[in-house]
């Protein structure tokens, strides 16, 4: 009996070594962007969204809305550091001690911000110029630090990039979204260009929607109006997406 | 070794913090002259924007001043540079264009040096004045071009480091900078600037040393406001010896 027992134990086994090879060989052999790692990629912008299902990132949100460009310029930014801070701390997992991974993922963070704002001075002064403080507001961003230490600590670098790459976008999309509205209907413009026809001292001088009495809405500039225009967007994308209502 | 172990983490941070440390020192000391390069230039294009404009006629054709197009044209309009102390005495040691005004505004009035551009386009004299002063999150500086009476304003400019996008930054906008050219700097004898006022109702009166404000952006505004009154208050020393010498050239 024992000796069937054994038999049938070293055959699980062996089962066992066999599944967990055929495992390893397929995650070799998986595609560059196969099934996986394109949902790596499209999670973030819908499904999985950093900023409106999982609530991080927002305080940012409200502050660099105001306008599409800097909100435009800001998205390539986070979507550089979320892909590089992933990659650097992926290629170092092994090796972070993890009484200190925290700090370890802050420096790398910090020391990407920098790269970008160094970089950006250089060889793009106009935009570092208008991006001024936001730059520097890329390290207290919540989205970073949350995939460092929820994906990358766990993940290969090549599925690590993919994740910071998807969720930067999926920043940038909610951004984006917030400061067109709040662009066009609080100044009249997008990217600077006046949309809504241009307003002048008195009616007679106003172009477009201005000549029929048109105001902007002043309240799109202040803060609270980009919280209300993130719930809106949440309110839209939880009514389109069934699976995402939470049963309270 | 093992990875919990406090002699692997302290190798690991001190590891870490040479690599980090080596990187971003070779990157910014690698780009800092082509940075302090961008930032002379923006300091010309600033100066001649305030009289010049955006664009300039080169060749018979309109074209934006560009910072490298800034630098090139600089010699050839600024005629003059002052450094000036509190009396309004030229101090010669000194080259006004590298005068630091933030280091320059912390010191008693006494130490202070005061940069001043003389300029000449299209056969008129403007006098460029750097301005600094605080916003609402941090410094706001620009540059305002006065015509020969020394009290008309003929162009300003505005900057910030961090003022709120759309709402404080919109100081560095044309259309709010545009509201300065032809105000008046002087209240009879005294240099008031221009305020800026919340609720203004002078319309385009450009007599009353006031111009309207920006909404959303008080804090901003009053930075504005005071530091023209406080920056250019400073020049009037040398303003009166200038406004003595053209009467005694008379």
């Amino acid at each position: 009996m024992s000796e069937q027992k054994k038999e049938i134990k070293t055959k699980e086994e062996k089962k066992k070594e066999e599944m967990i090879l055929f495992l390893s060989k397929s995650e070799e052999k998986e595609a560059f962007l196969s099934r996986a790692n394109r949902k790596l990629l499209t999670d973030p912008l819908n499904d999985d969204n950093p900023i409106t299902v999982q609530m991080l990132g927002i305080c940012s949100a409200l502050a660099i809305t105001v306008q599409l460009r800097p909100a435009i310029v800001m998205s390539l930014a986070v979507i550089f550091v979320t892909a590089m801070g992933n990659v650097v701390i992926s290629l170092l997992r092994n090796l972070i001690p993890n009484r200190i991974r925290i700090i370890v993922q802050l420096v790398v963070v910090a020391s990407l911000v920098i790269v970008v704002d160094q970089v950006l001075k250089a060889f793009l002064y106009d935009v570092s110029k208008q991006l001024s403080i936001f730059i520097g507001l890329i390290i207290t961003n919540c989205i970073i630090m949350g995939r460092l230490e929820a994906f990358a600590l766990g993940n290969k670098p090549w599925k690590s990039f993919l994740d910071g790459i998807g969720n930067g976008a999926g920043y940038g999309i909610i951004l984006i979204i917030v400061a067109f509205f709040r662009e066009l209907l609080g100044s009249g413009k997008l990217l600077g260009y006046e949309i809504l026809g241009h307003k002048g001292l008195t009616l007679a001088d106003s172009t477009g929607l201005y000549a029929l009495g048109y105001e902007n809405n002043g309240f799109f500039l202040l803060s609270p109006m980009a919280l209300i225009i993130v719930g809106l967007v949440i309110w839209y994308q939880r009514s389109r997406n069934r699976k995402l209502i939470e049963e309270s | 070794m093992d990875r919990n172990s406090n002699t692997y983490t302290f190798i690991f941070s001190i590891s870490m913090v040479i690599v980090v440390a080596v990187v971003l020192s070779f990157l910014a000391t690698s780009l800092k002259p082509k940075q302090s390069k961008n930032v002379r230039q923006e300091k010309m294009q600033n100066i001649l924007n305030t009289f010049v404009g955006d664009s300039i006629e080169v060749d018979g054709k309109k074209v934006e001043l560009t910072r490298e197009l800034a630098s090139e044209k600089f010699d050839e309009f600024i005629k003059n540079q002052y450094a000036l102390n509190y009396k309004g005495e030229t101090v010669e040691s000194v080259n006004a264009f590298n005068i630091n005004l933030a280091t320059e505004i912390k010191k008693p009035v006494e130490e202070q040096i005061f940069p001043l551009y003389e300029a000449e386009f299209n056969g008129q004299t403007f006098f460029v004045i750097p301005l600094r002063g605080s916003g609402l999150w941090d410094a706001i500086w620009g540059y305002v071009a006065l015509k020969d009476d020394l009290n008309t304003i003929e162009g300003i400019i505005f900057d910030h480091k961090g003022e709120t996008a759309g709402l404080g930054a919109e100081i560095t906008t044309d259309w709010f900078q545009e509201r300065f050219k032809d105000e008046k700097i002087y209240d009879g004898n005294n240099i008031v600037g221009v305020e800026v006022t919340k609720g203004y109702s002078g319309g385009n009166d450009k007599t009353d040393h006031q111009v309207n404000a920006i909404s959303g952006a008080t804090m901003t505004g009053n930075g504005v406001t005071n530091m023209m009154k406080e920056r250019l208050a400073k020049y009037k020393p040398f303003f009166e010896k200038l406004k003595n010498s053209k009467l005694a050239i008379q």
